[in-house]
């Protein structure tokens, strides 16, 4: 394999890898809240197709990204109230949040399936670009990208320096002791969960506007889930999810690496090995359980209801 | 209620706070003067929880005044109870366990607040020399012992410049030594103005530093008094009525053969923050009963599991019951064999909550219940109806949910369906937390009679009063060491309480190593 | 004013009239959903609902859906029952159609009697393999179930493309991702002439039967009850939770398979790519509908099997997209979230505010 090969494999395993950095990091915050919402690619999906249809309806792009923002969270809405308030199970409610989300993504997409658009251009950024080899695989992508590195590091920032950081780590380890000491747990969760459901939105209108750019019913393909995955896999830290979502993408791009190695392996079997290496990495990250117990925000999944405080 | 005195610090009047067939707090009325220490006393279940958790602002009370300063406010959310200057230390404490004592105390103060402070760490080791506190703030909560993080709390408090420090049950989750470091803080504060509301059914200590003492039974308030003008027997008799005569002291039996033996039990822990046991050794004879001391969470948990089979690991040769080792055996199977358990937590542990109490004997008694894999309701029914007048189980009937009976009432029920199995071994965790004196009583017959009957009996509770009245032999826990066993009557409550500090670690190590 | 308050004890009434609560909601939320996108609710709801349940052909197809979402549906409850979050059914379904599919083909020329039998035992196998895979990843190595599961669905489905594509696909099929048709022999008789109801819908109905008496009436039932309402009092009580794991997920993973290799030996008679309309996460939604109890998980089953029907006929006959069917099961769960409220909760008027 040549440099430029290689170049070309890390380039598409970062636009690969940028709806899982999306949908992950706006998970992450979600579960360090204690919250673990099981819809994401329900999310998704709705941020895809809303995404597409704002940007098709009004040639705007930057319209598509917001709105498919604004629909994430609204989906995580729904999500938010049947278990902050009402206090139903998170995984039943999350699984309800993923199928509502692929019909009605689909409903309401049917008569756009094909259609296309045309997506975000790269930008090359000035200087950067120009390192060799460096400069091709991370500073001439299109502005979502940037976009991406610019969350990852925001709430690296957020996560570690910051009170509102301590304020999300006390709520997702001890929800009574936090409301005890006067934080206000549930706005700190709906707030989370709203974040993580605009960020899946912002995953799916990625798929939908720059990765294809179309829509086409189920395109997100189990990535919700494997996002979910990752989030165990970086245990919880910011900075690692990048590098996983990365090292996801190099995997769903392994025919690319394996045709340059000259490889000719059926694309339905290769299709399976990001599935498979995410089976892989559950059993990896599991094996190490007083580690994962460790790291996982304590209260994560169990319901908080400050009327029982008593 | 004294109008002419100087304004008080705080005064509560008629509070009321009704719960779902419970009546938490009954128009009560409370008043406290700056630098007041004011006991709160009670039975588990008297209300005093709820009271203060009312003052703190987490319970909005259904009725009632509050007045602070001789104001009247309404305490919405802790955080306005803590712009008043009322600072609260909880029974189960409100730490973050992977942040450090800094960052635990940064989290309760408003930015207003941070910024008058300036550096944090150093206002923490100031006020820290300055009332022998101890608390280092860069050290992780979860490194913490329990005493230490209950200090982190009233560090809390005091950066905050209280003028209001309520503790819950302050002293039952420290050794005896512990306790009296704590009371010179307290004596400090109140010197300084600081008020003081003092949660405890411990009334030896009620006496030794409390100014005044209110006395709840039933959500009512029945008695208030002044603790230095009475004993601790006649503050017992205001809190539970007519039942006080309760300590008759039971006779010491010696045990025969021994039925149940650890030899060299040594386990990691197996949860973040758990204990490590270390080398543990002791002995249960038939006939006896061996009591464990030990402030909470210094391996109690770890050696119920691994002794129930809870724990899943194989531990082989550690355990021998009669002559068969059983380490290596799941919990099922040392069932079948004669164990038997009453666990502290009775209720999502011993019992089912929305399991009905004929499903609740299944649970454990399954022998002669079901044949051929079937089971057979209606003899399980029959059978557990029985166990509900035996020991006089207050519920509807046997189809009632466990989560339906109270603490006392479900925990006579374990008892029972545990000491209905015949077991050669039954090992009972804080057999009596949190129930009442009558269930309290019955329970202890219990026990005392399956031990006549030549059971071996291990009790592992937190109430030291408790082992001196019901023990034959006992021992402490401390770090997951522990201590030798000695006879009841050979020993006194100073030396145990050195024992839960840990004073015998050191021999117990040389001779491990030697 | 009307204040939330919370019951003494859990309400026996609510936990039977919420799912039918909530299907009225759900009627309710699809009547304004039509109206809004310009169709007629009456006429909407009268295609999904009454429809299906019109001629006895439609009441044919129906019985054809209901077979595999019960069957699905029934392992299902009793996963949930224990705790285990088995999202795979879909997975188990295609590799037991897969496995079974494996099995007719080489029958083909077969003119054995136990041809038929061994198929569907071969679905079964496949099916529990499939299960079987994440609970032992789950029971050592901790990986999480729900996640594991659901990347085998993925992973069956791409392995059955890539079957129909290679090495299951039909010689003289003209290249179209197919198998070829199977023999007679290994075909699931159909009970009523003329029509497509096939020996399934008894496995399923029977495979409900024997679900409930499980639970109901074994030991083996209790303890996975137990296990799955409060784990520190099986684990307490001396119950092997690792045998109780093993033993729902292959039975979950046994009934999906079965009902994988029902539907390509009994409606399909092939192996297509598109022998599930997803019927293995419908099946989530049958046994929460259900209860998780699997005599209730029938009833729920007919539902959804005439809401399947339902659908197709609205795309048939009005352009509604048969997408629809799966927004509707989703708003479903959300509204039986939203009424299990009420069971341990009710409404009540009082007299004044208080504070």
């Amino acid at each position: 394999m040549d440099a430029d090969l290689i170049v070309q494999i890390l380039f598409a395993a970062i636009k690969t890898g940028t709806p899982l950095l999306f949908i992950a990091l706006g998970e992450v915050i979600c579960e360090k809240s204690g919250v673990l919402n099981l819809g994401q690619e329900g999310m998704m999906l709705m941020g895809a197709v809303v995404g597409f249809l704002a940007a098709y309806g009004s040639g705007n792009m930057g319209f598509g990204i917001l709105a498919a923002m604004a629909m994430g969270s609204i989906m995580s809405l729904i999500f938010a109230v049947l278990v902050l308030h009402i206090g139903a199970n998170q995984v039943a409610t999350g699984l309800a949040l993923t199928i509502f989300g692929t019909g009605l993504s689909a409903f309401i997409g049917a008569d756009f399936v094909g259609q296309t658009i045309q997506g975000f251009q790269p930008i090359a950024i000035p200087l950067l670009s120009d390192i060799p080899y460096v400069g091709r695989i991370l500073f001439s992508h299109d502005i979502l990208v940037y976009f991406s590195f610019f969350m990852t590091a925001l709430l690296v920032y957020v996560v570690n320096k910051t009170r509102i950081g301590l304020t999300l780590k006390a709520v997702g380890e001890n929800p009574h002791a936090a409301n005890a000491i006067g934080i206000k747990v549930l706005r700190v969760r709906y707030l989370s969960v709203m974040f993580g459901g605009a960020m899946a939105g912002t995953a799916g209108a990625y798929m939908s506007l720059v990765y294809t750019p179309m829509w086409v019913e189920g395109m997100t393909a189990g990535r919700g889930w494997i996002a979910l995955a990752l989030v165990v896999f970086a245990s919880w830290r910011v900075g690692r999810i990048m590098l996983g979502a990365y090292l996801f993408g190099l995997a769903s791009i392994m025919h690319l690496v394996l045709q340059g190695l000259g490889w000719s392996i059926s694309p339905n079997l290769l299709a399976m090995l990001p599935y498979v290496a995410t089976v892989l990495v559950m059993v990896i990250i599991g094996a190490d359980h007083f580690k994962e117990k460790l790291l996982a925000p304590r209260s994560l999944g169990k319901p908080f209801n400050p009327r029982n405080m008593a | 209620m004294k109008k002419n005195n100087p304004i008080s610090r705080l005064e509560l009047a008629n509070i009321t706070k009704q719960y779902p067939g419970c009546l938490a707090n009954d128009n009560i009325s409370i008043t406290l003067m700056p630098g007041e220490i004011h006991a709160l006393l009670g039975e588990n279940g008297a209300g005093k929880s709820t009271l203060v958790k009312t003052i703190y602002g987490i319970v909005a009370p259904d009725k009632g005044d509050i007045i602070w300063d001789g104001k009247e406010v309404s305490i919405k959310s802790p955080s306005v109870a803590r712009d008043l200057g009322i600072g609260m230390v909880f029974q189960h404490f409100s730490l973050f366990e992977t942040m450090t004592v800094s960052q635990n105390i940064e989290l309760c103060l408003s930015k207003i607040q941070l910024n008058k402070i300036g550096d944090l760490a150093k206002r923490i080791t100031q006020l820290s020399e300055e009332y022998g506190l101890n608390v280092d703030p860069n050290r992780y909560v979860h490194s913490l012992s329990i005493g230490e993080r209950q200090r982190v709390e009233i560090m809390r408090c005091l950066v905050q410049s209280v003028k209001l420090l309520i503790l819950d049950e302050p002293t039952s989750v420290l050794t005896p030594q512990e306790v009296s470091g704590l009371f010179n803080v307290l004596r400090t504060l109140s010197k300084e103005g600081c008020s003081i509301l003092f949660i405890s059914h411990k009334l030896h200590e009620v006496t030794e530093v409390c100014h005044k003492a209110t006395i709840l039974r039933g959500g009512k308030v029945v008695d208030t008094c002044i603790p230095s003008e009475e004993t601790p027997a006649t503050i017992a008799k205001m809190m539970v009525g007519d039942l006080a005569d309760q300590d008759a002291g039971y006779s010491k039996k010696e045990g025969t053969i021994t039925v149940f033996n650890v030899t060299d039990l040594s386990l990691p822990s197996k949860q973040p923050f758990g204990t490590e046991l270390k080398n543990i050794n002791f002995d249960l004879k038939a006939g006896e009963i061996l009591g464990i001391a030990g402030v909470a969470g210094n391996g109690q948990d770890e050696l119920m599991a691994i002794i129930s089979g809870e724990d899943e690991r194989n531990v082989k040769n550690a355990f021998t019951l009669g002559k068969l080792k059983i380490g290596h055996l799941h919990a099922g199977e040392r069932r079948q064999l004669g164990m038997a358990y009453v666990p502290e937590e009775r209720l999502g542990r011993g019992a089912v909550p929305d399991m009905s109490l004929t499903e609740n004997t299944l649970l454990t008694h399954s022998t002669g219940f079901v044949k051929n894999g079937l089971v057979q309701w209606q003899s399980i029914k029959e059978y557990t109806s029985e166990l509900i007048s035996k020991y006089k189980v207050k519920c509807h009937g046997e189809f009632s949910e466990a989560q339906s009976l109270s603490g006392g009432n479900l925990q006579k029920f374990i008892m029972g369906r545990e000491i209905g199995q015949h077991p050669k071994v039954l090992i009972c965790a804080h057999p009596t937390w949190g129930v009442d004196v009558g269930a309290a009583l019955a329970i202890h017959q219990a026990l005392l009679e399956l031990r006549d009957q030549g059971a071996a009996i291990l009790l592992i509770s937190e109430d030291i009063d408790e082992l001196f009245l019901l023990a034959d032999r006992m021992a402490a826990v401390c770090d997951g060491y522990l201590s030798p066993l000695i006879k009841t009557e050979e020993t006194n409550i100073d030396q145990i309480g050195q024992w839960m500090a840990g004073t015998f670690i050191n021999t117990a190590v040389q001779e491990a190593q030697a | 004013m009307i204040r939330i308050q919370a019951r003494t004890e859990p309400s026996s009434l609510m936990k039977v009239a919420s799912p039918l609560l909530a299907i009225v909601l759900t009627l309710i939320f699809g009547a304004i959903l039509f109206s809004a996108i310009g169709k007629s609710p009456v006429q909407a709801l009268q295609v999904l609902l009454i429809a299906p349940l019109a001629d006895s052909y439609n009441i044919g197809e129906m019985f054809v859906k209901m077979g595999p979402l019960l069957l699905c549906a029934v392992g299902l409850s009793l996963c949930y029952r224990a705790n285990m979050w088995n999202i795979g059914a879909e997975g188990q379904l295609l590799a037991g159609a897969l496995g079974g599919s494996a099995m007719a083909l080489y029958f083909i020329d077969s003119e054995s009697t136990f041809a038929l039998p061994i198929t569907l035992l071969a679905g079964i196998a496949s099916g529990m393999i499939w299960a079987a895979v994440p609970t032992f990843l789950k029971l050592r190595y901790n990986s999480n179930l729900i996640l594991t599961t659901i990347m085998f669905n993925y992973i069956a489905l791409y392995l059955l493309i890539w079957s129909v594509h290679g090495p299951l696909r039909d010689p003289d099929g003209y290249g179209f991702p197919e198998s070829a048709l199977f023999s007679d022999i290994t075909l699931l008789p159909t009970l009523f002439e003329g029509s497509r109801i096939h020996l399934g819908i008894l496995f399923a109905v029977l495979s409900g039967i024997i679900g409930w008496f499980i639970l109901s009436k074994t030991h083996l039932g209790f303890q996975i009850r137990v296990f799955g309402a409060d784990e520190p009092a099986a684990r307490y009580a001396g119950f092997s939770g690792k045998k109780l794991s093993w033993f729902v997920m292959l039975f979950a993973g046994a009934l999906a398979g079965l009902a994988g290799v029902s539907e390509t030996t009994g409606p399909i008679g092939q192996l297509t790519p598109n022998i599930s309309p997803g019927y293995g996460y419908s099946a989530i939604i049958v046994a929460y509908l259900g209860r998780l109890h699997p005599i209730g998980a029938i009833i729920a089953a007919a539902f959804m099997a005439v809401l399947y029907m339902g659908g197709e006929l609205a795309q048939i006959e009005m352009g509604i997209p048969v997408a629809v069917i799966s927004m509707f099961q989703g708003v479903l769960l959300f509204f039986l979230l939203a009424c299990d409220f009420f069971i341990n909760n009710r409404l009540s008027l009082t007299n004044q505010a208080t504070n």
